[in-house]
């Protein structure tokens, strides 16, 4: 086995204490869904790993002024299924129905959401280089199997994606991820908190190593009426996105008085753009109105050998969910909550 | 039927059964769900220890070094095999040709030499007493490569395409000369198709993963718990490789958890469990990871080109088939591609060819019907492009066609309902109302689209035998060493059993999975029911006649001067038909004759003289239902019907969820299944059950499954033609027939993933 130290931590200073003395070669634990797998695959060879499970973060409850607070230890389905969060927050509750299996959403904690790894072939393949599990070893993925991979905001070095659907919701919805460290208490505004790859692939958000998420804050949302979840995959569940888009809308009747837009399976982080969402403010929601903004979100797209469809897959699954949440999110609530996968 | 039974004498028996077509329950499931049924890596022997396979990082070159020293200071590793220390084993390829290996080539030998053969193969194994130390260990060995170019892009070697030099048992080569003159039909014809479908590797995907225990016993004897599709196959290999007697050697495979072919030929954990301990003198368990699941067989990817061409009136004149498949450097696999093209239609101008490629790749496999689901798959689809092209529907084009015999054979069928089956099938799906364009139905924003095709799969027999014990308290057992890959074997002989020997079903076992029963081929190539079920059926009838003769020796010989054919053997006794209280029991029998326990054994031969003149075959008509978002692209299959004319169908149960599980495969084939190659490393990409797509519940809809009835007295003296394949083949052909349907685009390349209908 991989010998390496267990802590449970009783509060959250302890854990931060733990994973500051472990420099570097530590890593919190919950839910495990993923950290488990990337031990398995000899991705992770943590020297300390410290339980947090015991920590008092798993309450949803009201935040400030009219958001909604998540623990950072509730698990992905008790958020999913909260009805506060599905009636304020319906595209966040479905997006994450969207994602995994009911058996891991109900062990998977929304903070660790947010810090899951890319489902890059190669970063999972320890015999293959990888800049981020290996940094300067190289990206087979840019002429490889890069089908899962981005086509927005690459580099030379990386094109992983953010595998995440529920960070795709927070993103639009923008949310703000609390965090603990040494310091105190600092917050970070969800567009600030995953990183592009650039030369440091190996980085992927802005938690310092010594910090953890405590929860995540929703702000007060005026689109509940109009929010959908689109996930695009290559089967109808189980499935990573090969594109999935969070869609917002506030409307004015038939005029569009703000939107945003978010992009999964397309980049190293949930996409958005806020100057090309405000093309929307004051335009009617239609489709001829909508086939614009989706080009301009992909204007900067860069496609590889097996994923460029991806660019025409994203604009179209764009427009796709603008319409639906043109409709309004009660008419294409299905039995389960969830949107169907188109 | 009244001349086939005058001529072949013996009758099949179908219609006053007890047990035999009557829906029955699995006699395993209990055993199944309640966690009692053990697979080949839950035998546990004391002083187990552990083997973890290194995989090779490269694709080909060779190993410059095996660096062990951080692996040797790990707690509880006991040992290191690599190439340079492991024990040698059998000098001649032909030693390590299993059953089913090509008559030529050289079977993978893990651990034999420094050159590598393939990216992922085993390269060391590590051996610790226990399986999280042999684990770690087994991340700390490094291996340095002196990397050599590599080929594993078949389209980018097809020039070095060749036909097999060798054969295979089972493989049909493909007819040697055209029949009649395809070319000149082909120009002079009013409507052809000129095409090329491509399908990529596929993986077998059984949930069980393999594993090898081997207990070794204090006499040096190997006692193997293997999942395996044949464990007399892996008997005689062991044996073969490691210079072992047969009576030092047992292997044991009670049940697995999904075969598909995959452990049809004996896996490397096998040979590498066996390695060390003999070495070791110890008893070793050698279990693959899930991404080592990719490392040792699969499908062949194939390219095929098809030349086909009807005349005015719609009927079939040409057909030019070649398939390119490939294969390893070290070995051709074999499977039969291209015949079904000259069989499934009448058709006076055929010509056949079937060639491959050798990558440096591991061996294909057998996989969920080898060569028919790949020939059919294209050729179906090719003819439905035909049948477009000539403005036939799909099914006429195909009834208009109909073969009855077989034309590369020239012989009649033993049976072939398939006119019945399309009937039956398209019936039920509603096929009268389709129309004859695409693009012409919508639901919302899905294209809705409708597509047929028609499955073949051969019925055979093999050499087989069957085994059984009565005792005094009425119970049976019977036995041989095949397989019960999850299709139902348990089930299907016992009730085979109890319907033959006239013993209550609650009363037999059957007992399978052990080299030591009486001989049973690999489980394969639907064959099973076929073979196996024929010697039960045989060794339970000279029961009956066995107990007969001891009946006239009980006190008072209650049967009196009654003939056999006059007894009815029911409930454990004999009595004269219509007469009940003429009665004698089993026991009495067995009583009577002083004997404790009444043991006989038989072996069955295919009788190829009756077979030998007839074509044998089983068909479907499978027709399904897509609808595809026209802007997303995605696909799913809302409806399938199938109808399969498979013989005389044994347990109904059982085999509905065989051909509905094989539907789900079909589909999967069809929508969701690719191996991806980076040919730049020569590796699989997506070798975990997260990236390799296979159906989620979500995915398959409604599925309907129509059994037509058949009656055959040559295939076997069951009449059952055996249901393994038949239910996958033409599935992917009408999914992706219908998906044309909907969308109006020929996607010619399998998966039919979203993207190609951007």
């Amino acid at each position: 086995m991989i010998n390496f130290s267990y802590t449970r931590a009783g509060s959250v200073a302890e854990a931060v204490g733990a994973k500051s003395k472990a420099n570097g070669a530590g890593r919190f634990i919950a839910g495990g869904t993923n950290l488990v797998d990337l031990l398995k695959e000899n991705v992770e060879r943590p020297r300390q790993v410290i339980d947090i499970t015991r920590l008092p973060l798993a309450t949803i409850e009201e935040g400030p002024n009219g958001g909604l607070r998540l623990g950072a230890l509730a698990t992905n389905a008790d958020t999913a299924y909260h009805p506060e969060v599905q009636r304020r927050y319906p595209a966040l509750s479905r997006a994450i129905l969207a994602g995994a299996s009911a058996q891991l959403r109900n062990m998977a904690t929304n903070g660790g959401n947010l810090l899951q790894r890319t489902r890059c072939y190669y970063f999972y393949d320890v015999a293959m280089a990888c800049n981020k599990r290996r940094p300067g070893s190289g990206c087979p993925a840019i002429s490889g199997q890069n089908r899962v991979c981005g086509v927005l905001g690459t580099s030379d070095q990386c094109i992983a994606t953010h595998p995440s659907d529920m960070c795709i919701a927070l993103a639009a919805l923008e949310a703000v991820v609390r965090v603990s460290g040494p310091q105190g208490e600092r917050t970070i505004p969800f567009a600030e908190f995953h990183t592009l790859p650039g030369d440091t692939p190996q980085i992927e958000n802005t938690l310092a190593p010594d910090e953890i998420i405590t929860a995540i804050d929703l702000p007060e949302s005026p689109y509940a009426e109009h929010s959908v979840y689109t996930k695009v995959r290559d089967r109808a569940s189980y499935a990573f996105a090969l594109v999935s888009v969070a869609a917002l809308l506030e409307l004015d009747g038939d005029m569009v008085k703000s939107a945003r837009i978010a992009l999964g399976g397309v980049a190293h982080k949930p996409w958005r753009s806020p100057e090309v969402e405000a093309l929307l403010t004051g335009k009617t929601a239609t489709k001829e109105n909508f086939l614009p903004v989706a080009a301009a979100l992909f204007h900067d797209a860069r496609g590889y050998e097996h994923n460029a469809f991806k660019i025409e897959l994203g604009k179209r699954a764009v427009v796709r969910a603008l319409q639906l949440a043109t409709k309004g999110t009660a008419s294409i609530r299905d039995v389960n909550g969830q949107t169907a996968d188109a | 039927m009244s001349a086939l039974k005058s001529i072949f004498g013996k009758d099949v028996d179908t219609t006053s059964s007890t047990y035999l077509g009557k829906p029955t329950s699995r006699v395993d499931g209990p055993a199944k769900v309640t966690g009692g049924a053990k697979y080949a890596a839950e035998f546990n022997v004391p002083n187990l220890l552990y083997g973890y396979i290194v995989s090779s990082g490269a694709a080909r070159g060779t190993i410059k070094s095996i660096n062990t020293a951080e692996v040797e200071k790990v707690s509880g590793v006991v040992k290191v095999l690599t190439h340079e220390n492991a024990p040698k084993t059998a000098y001649l390829d032909s030693s390590h040709r299993d059953q089913l290996a090509s008559s030529g080539g050289a079977p993978f030998r893990p651990l034999y030499k420094a050159e590598l053969e393939y990216s992922s193969q085993p390269v060391a194994l590590v051996i610790a007493d226990t399986f999280e130390a042999a684990r770690y260990a087994a991340s700390l060995v490094k291996v340095e490569y002196e990397v050599a170019p590599h080929e594993t892009d078949l389209r980018a070697n097809m020039g070095k395409a060749h036909p097999p030099t060798v054969t295979r048992t089972g493989y049909v080569s493909a007819p040697k000369k055209p029949r009649g003159n395809p070319e000149g039909a082909y120009d002079a014809a009013a409507h052809k198709v000129d095409v090329e479908y491509s399908q990529p590797i596929e993986f077998h995907m059984p949930m069980e993963s393999y594993a090898s225990t081997v207990a070794y016993g204090e006499d040096g004897k190997l006692t193997i718990y293997q999942k395996t599709q044949g464990v007399q196959n892996c008997q005689e290999y062991v044996c073969s490789v490691f210079g072992l007697s047969s009576s030092d050697v047992q292997v044991i495979s009670p049940y697995m958890g999904g075969g598909f072919g995959s452990g049809l030929r004996p896996t490397y954990d096998i040979y590498l469990s066996v390695l060390a301990a003999t070495a070791l003198r110890r008893s070793v368990r050698v279990s693959m990871t899930r991404q080592q699941m990719f490392s040792f067989s699969h499908r062949p990817e194939a390219i095929q080109q098809f030349k086909l061409a009807a005349n005015s009136d719609g009927m079939l004149d040409a057909v030019t088939h070649t398939a390119i498949e490939e294969t390893s450097q070290n070995e051709e696999y074999l499977e039969t591609v291209v015949n079904w093209s000259g069989l499934l239609y009448n058709c006076p101008n055929v010509m056949l060819s079937h060639q491959l490629v050798n990558l440096d790749l591991a061996s294909p496999a057998d996989m969920r019907a080898p060569g028919a689901v790949t020939g059919l798959y294209a050729y179906e689809c090719a003819i439905d492009e035909l049948a477009y092209e000539a403005k036939l529907d799909p099914l006429a084009f195909r009834e208009k066609n109909y073969a009855e015999k077989d034309q590369n054979e020239g012989k009649l069928f033993s049976s072939k309902e398939l006119r019945e089956a399309y009937r039956q099938a398209a019936e039920k799906f509603g096929w009268s109302g389709r129309p004859l364009e695409p693009r012409s139905m919508k639901k919302g924003s899905d294209l809705i689209g409708w597509g047929m095709a028609s499955g073949s799969w051969e019925a055979s027999q093999g050499k087989a035998a069957a085994k059984l014990v009565l005792t005094p308290d009425g119970k049976l057992v019977v036995s041989s060493a095949t397989s019960d890959i999850g299709t139902g074997t348990y089930t299907v002989m016992t009730m085979i059993a109890a319907e033959f020997s006239g013993v209550a079903i609650e009363n037999v076992t059957f007992e399978l999975g052990d080299s030591s029963m009486v001989y049973a081929p690999v489980e394969g190539g639907s064959w099973t029911v076929s073979s196996v079920g024929s010697a039960v059926k045989t060794v339970c009838q000279e029961l009956r006649d066995r107990l007969f003769k001891l009946a006239g020796k009980v006190d008072g010989t209650p049967l009196g001067d009654t003939k056999i054919g006059d007894v009815t053997f029911a409930n454990g006794a004999m009595h004269v038909t219509g007469n009940p209280v003429k009665n004698v029991t089993y026991a009495e029998a067995l009583k009577a004759g002083k004997i404790d326990k009444l043991e006989l054994d038989t072996t069955e031969l295919p009788q190829l003289a009756k077979q030998a003149t007839h074509a044998l075959y089983s068909h479907s008509a499978v027709f399904a239902e897509v609808s595809v978002d026209e802007d997303l692209g995605t696909i799913h299959v809302t409806r399938v019907v199938s109808a399969i004319a498979g013989g005389r169908i044994l347990n109904p149960k059982t085999a509905r969820s065989q051909i509905m599980g094989a539907i789900v495969w079909g589909i999967s084939m069809a929508l969701e299944e690719e191996g991806m190659l980076d040919d730049k490393v020569g590796r699989f990409m997506n070798h975990n059950y997260a990236e390799y797509h296979i159906p989620v519940n979500a995915d398959i809809h409604d599925i309907d499954v129509i059994f037509v009835p058949e009656h055959d007295e040559v295939v076997n003296p069951l009449g059952a033609k055996g249901l393994g394949e038949i239910g996958i083949v033409g599935v992917a052909a009408a999914v992706t027939n219908a998906i044309w349907h909907a969308t109006g685009r020929r996607v010619r390349s399998l998966p039919v993933t979203l993207d190609k209908l951007l």
